[in-house]
Order: C-alpha cells, then sequence, then structure tokens
C-alpha cells in the first residue's frame, strides 16, 4: 500500500515533467518550421543552419546558440528587432515588422537553442 | 551732368550684376558633384573586389565568381537571348499601320541603346529606351506594349545588340536631372518593405556573398547588359522586370515599370556604370 501511494506520487510528480518534455519537442518542431519557412523567418536565406541545404552566409553561422546567448531575452529581441543593435542590419526586424508574433519569436528561439 | 554720372556707374554696376548671375549658376556643376559619387561607388568595389577588372562589372554576377562564369561562358555559346534579338530585329523592321517604322524614331537603324537612358530637360523627366519604344509606338499610331517581357523586350534586345561596344556616358546637366537622380539614389539606399531591405545592402554591402544558392551581383554594372534572357523566367525580360522582383523580395509592392520610381533608379545605377560598356542583351541563370 505504501508503495503504490508512492508509485502514485511519484508518477504524479512526473506528470507535468513528462508533458513539458513533449511540449518543449514540440515547442522546438514548431520552430524549426517558422525559423525554414520562405514567407516567416527564412533564416537559411542568409545563415547556416546545421542540418539546412543551401544556406546563405550575409549573416554569421547559427551554431551553439545556448552557449553564445545564455540569455533568452538577448536573443529573442535579435530575432524581434535586429535594428535595434545595429540600425542599418540586413536582417529583417521579425516582430517589429509584423512578420512573426511574439509566440512565434518565443519557438523560433526554442529551435535555436537546441542548435 | 548729374545723369551721366548715373550712367557712369550705373554701367559697371550692371556688368557686375551679370557677372555674378553666371557665377552663380556656375557655382553649381552637378556632374561634378555625381562625379565624386562615382569615384566612391567604383572605390567601394575596387576595395571588395581588388582582381577583379573594372571593364569585367559589366558581366554582373559572373564578374566576381569564378564558378558561375565558367556556366555562364558555357550557356554563351549558345546565347538563349539569339532568337529574341532576331524577333526583334523583325519586329523594328516591320511597318505600322501607317506604313512606318520604329526608323523613323531611332536614327542609325536603331543603334542608340547608349543614348538611353537621358534626362529629357523639356519634360523634366528621365526617359528610358523602352519608354522611347513606346512613345514611337503612340506617335505612329499603335498602342504601347507592356513593358516587363513580350516584344518589347525583343526590340530592346535587339536594339542593345546593335549597340555593343559603345560606352556608358549619362549625364547630369542641370537641377532637373540632378533630382531625378538624387531620387534614384535614394531609393537605392533606402529600406524597403515589411523585411526592411535595401538595394545596396544586397547589392553592395553584401555583394559577393550568397542568399540561399544565389550569389549577390554587384551594383555596379547593373544596368549595361539588360534585358536579359533569364532561365528561371524562360523568356527575355526588362531591367524593370528585375527591379519589380527584387522590389518584391524586399516584401514591398513593386512599381510599375517605367513608373517615374524606377525610371530614377535606372538613371542612378546607369550613371554609376558610366565608363563600363554596353554589352547587352545577356543570359542569366
Ligand atoms: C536577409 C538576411 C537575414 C535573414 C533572413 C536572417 N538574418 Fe539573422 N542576421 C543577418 C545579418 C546580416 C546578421 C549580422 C548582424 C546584423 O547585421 O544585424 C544577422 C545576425 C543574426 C544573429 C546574431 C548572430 C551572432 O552570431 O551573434 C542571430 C542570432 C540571427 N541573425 C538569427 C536569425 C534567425 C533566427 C533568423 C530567421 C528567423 C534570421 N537570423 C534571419 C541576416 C539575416
Ligand atoms: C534580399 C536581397 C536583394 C535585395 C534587397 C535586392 N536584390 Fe537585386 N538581386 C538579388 C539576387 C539574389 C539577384 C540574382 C543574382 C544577381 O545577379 O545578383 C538579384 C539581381 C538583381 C539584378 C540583375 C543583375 C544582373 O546582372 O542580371 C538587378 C539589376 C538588381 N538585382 C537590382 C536590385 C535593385 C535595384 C534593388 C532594390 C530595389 C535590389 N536589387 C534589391 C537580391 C536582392
Amino acid at each position: 500500500m505504501k508503495r503504490i501511494a508512492m508509485i502514485a506520487a511519484v508518477s504524479i510528480l512526473m506528470l507535468p515533467l513528462s508533458g513539458q518534455a513533449d511540449s518543449r519537442e514540440e515547442n522546438i518542431a514548431k520552430g524549426k518550421k517558422l525559423a525554414l519557412d520562405g514567407s516567416k523567418g527564412n533564416c537559411l536565406a542568409c545563415h547556416l543552419i546545421p542540418g539546412g541545404e543551401m544556406a546563405g552566409n550575409l549573416g554569421p553561422p547559427l551554431l551553439q546558440m545556448k552557449q553564445r546567448y545564455p540569455k533568452r531575452s538577448v536573443l529573442h529581441s535579435q530575432i524581434w528587432d535586429s535594428t535595434a543593435k545595429n540600425s542599418h542590419s540586413m536582417m529583417p526586424p521579425f516582430g517589429k515588422h509584423g512578420v512573426m508574433t511574439k509566440e512565434e519569436v518565443d519557438y523560433v528561439v526554442d529551435y535555436m537553442y537546441s542548435l | 551732368m548729374k545723369k551721366k554720372v548715373r550712367n557712369r556707374f550705373f554701367a559697371p554696376l550692371l556688368v557686375l550684376l551679370m557677372l555674378l548671375a553666371t557665377v552663380r549658376t556656375e557655382a553649381v556643376d552637378y556632374q561634378a558633384k555625381v562625379q565624386a559619387d562615382i569615384k566612391a561607388f567604383r572605390d567601394y568595389f575596387a576595395a571588395q573586389f581588388p582582381d577583379v577588372p573594372f571593364a569585367d562589372y559589366a558581366n554582373g554576377v559572373y564578374a566576381i565568381d569564378a564558378d558561375s562564369r565558367q556556366q555562364w561562358l558555357e550557356m554563351e555559346e549558345f546565347p538563349p537571348y539569339a532568337l529574341s534579338v532576331e524577333d526583334g530585329k523583325a519586329l523594328f523592321e516591320k511597318p505600322f499601320a501607317n506604313g512606318k517604322t520604329y526608323g523613323s524614331c531611332f536614327p542609325n537603324g536603331g543603334a542608340v541603346r547608349h543614348n538611353y537612358p537621358y534626362f529629357d530637360e523639356k519634360r523634366g523627366t528621365v526617359v528610358t529606351l523602352e519608354m522611347a519604344i513606346n512613345e514611337c509606338r503612340v506617335a505612329n499610331g499603335e498602342k504601347s506594349l507592356a513593358c516587363k517581357g513580350g516584344d518589347i523586350a525583343k526590340i530592346s534586345a535587339y536594339m542593345a545588340f546593335i549597340s555593343r561596344g559603345n560606352p556608358v556616358d549619362v549625364k547630369v546637366a542641370s537641377e532637373g536631372a540632378y533630382k531625378a537622380y538624387m531620387k534614384g539614389k535614394e531609393f537605392f539606399y533606402a529600406k524597403h518593405g515589411k523585411l526592411n531591405m535595401s538595394c545596396a545592402g544586397c547589392h553592395m554591402e553584401f555583394a559577393g556573398k550568397r542568399l540561399r544558392a544565389e550569389i549577390l551581383s554587384p551594383a555596379l554594372g547593373h544596368t549595361t547588359h539588360f534585358p536579359v534572357y533569364r532561365s528561371k523566367w524562360g523568356e527575355i525580360g526588362t531591367l524593370h522586370k528585375r527591379y519589380g522582383g527584387c522590389t518584391n523580395d524586399t516584401g514591398a509592392n513593386a512599381f510599375a515599370p517605367q513608373s517615374e520610381e524606377y525610371r530614377n533608379l535606372e538613371f542612378f545605377e546607369t550613371v554609376m556604370s558610366n565608363g563600363l560598356i554596353f554589352n547587352g542583351p545577356a543570359s542569366r541563370k
């Protein structure tokens, strides 16, 4: 009985965790789709991304993003409005110009963190 | 006596005023201002691509990328625009309903590509070759043609072909011309569209880099070789068709071919290419 209770407690504790793991994968997949979509992020047009084909090279390769951008908000803002950092940036200000929503940029950040 | 004195002063004063007036108009030498821009533009690319000879900029992206140049040279052995040039010749020589031909509008059998674009002082606007072709039609009672591809691109291709080898030498000689030039220049450097991109970004700052699989051509020489037969189009097309495509790529709506915006842009880009050789039509991927 004690054992059953413990198993139950543990599985209840695990539930939200496994749920989170699932949605993290989902978010990464959503972010990847947005990043590669020619009418959304289209990141490959200008950046090398591991696993992506025929990448452009206007911007730096998108590698080791977690190490290079420990702060999520910094990466988010680079994608949201690249012109905040570099006023004549060639990178489109995806959020500011309404190409992607805040949520969509969040997914792209999730994807970037998986690289 | 009094009157005489006044005249003695008045005449030299008048001469002085007239002199001042001519000095004032001479003070603004528009061509010299533009010349400084041309030099800066050329110097920029010379620094970016020190191994590329100036004359080669007439070949677009093939001036700066050896691999695609090789493929292009092979394509040029049977140039895909050859048929368009032939069609263009037939169209050029075919009489209008009134019996006249394009030859009545264009001297030299139509070998006048290098006289365009120019700033028409009387009308206060930039005149391009395609615009002049349509004006010739209208003057002879014909309808004007759509200006992206088709017959007008073929006629333009023929006229470019028989004008090959003439230098680009566009003049900016008046305030009006300078204003049109400045509008084209502003358009070239300004950010456009939802994606916030400029012509200068892709064709100056990042010239030679890859956007996806496409290598970005230098803006120097952009206008020397049009119209072009582009494999992606599967036909010959005009410069303004290309301008439209690139404007769309910034997430903005393209302007109409032969709009004032694109004529000014062509004027600016062609001025920047002064000293190169007109070598159209050309083939592109
Ligand atoms: C049209 C070109 C272009 C596109 C499309 C583009 N970028 Fe960029 N990106 C650049 C350039 C150029 C830079 C260099 C910095 C600058 O100029 O802002 C850059 C910089 C970056 C940086 C900072 C790089 C570093 O190493 O610190 C990140 C992160 C980034 N881009 C992510 C993205 C993502 C994600 C997308 C797609 C959602 C994207 N970019 C789409 C051109 C582009
Ligand atoms: C997002 C990048 C980008 C922007 C912005 C852009 N272009 Fe382009 N353009 C290209 C690409 C890619 C090509 C095809 C490869 C080449 O020849 O450069 C091209 C081709 C051209 C060509 C044909 C060159 C040739 O030799 O056949 C012209 C002319 C041109 N662009 C003018 C412009 C002008 C003018 C603007 C601004 C309204 C502009 N482009 C904006 C990417 C761009």
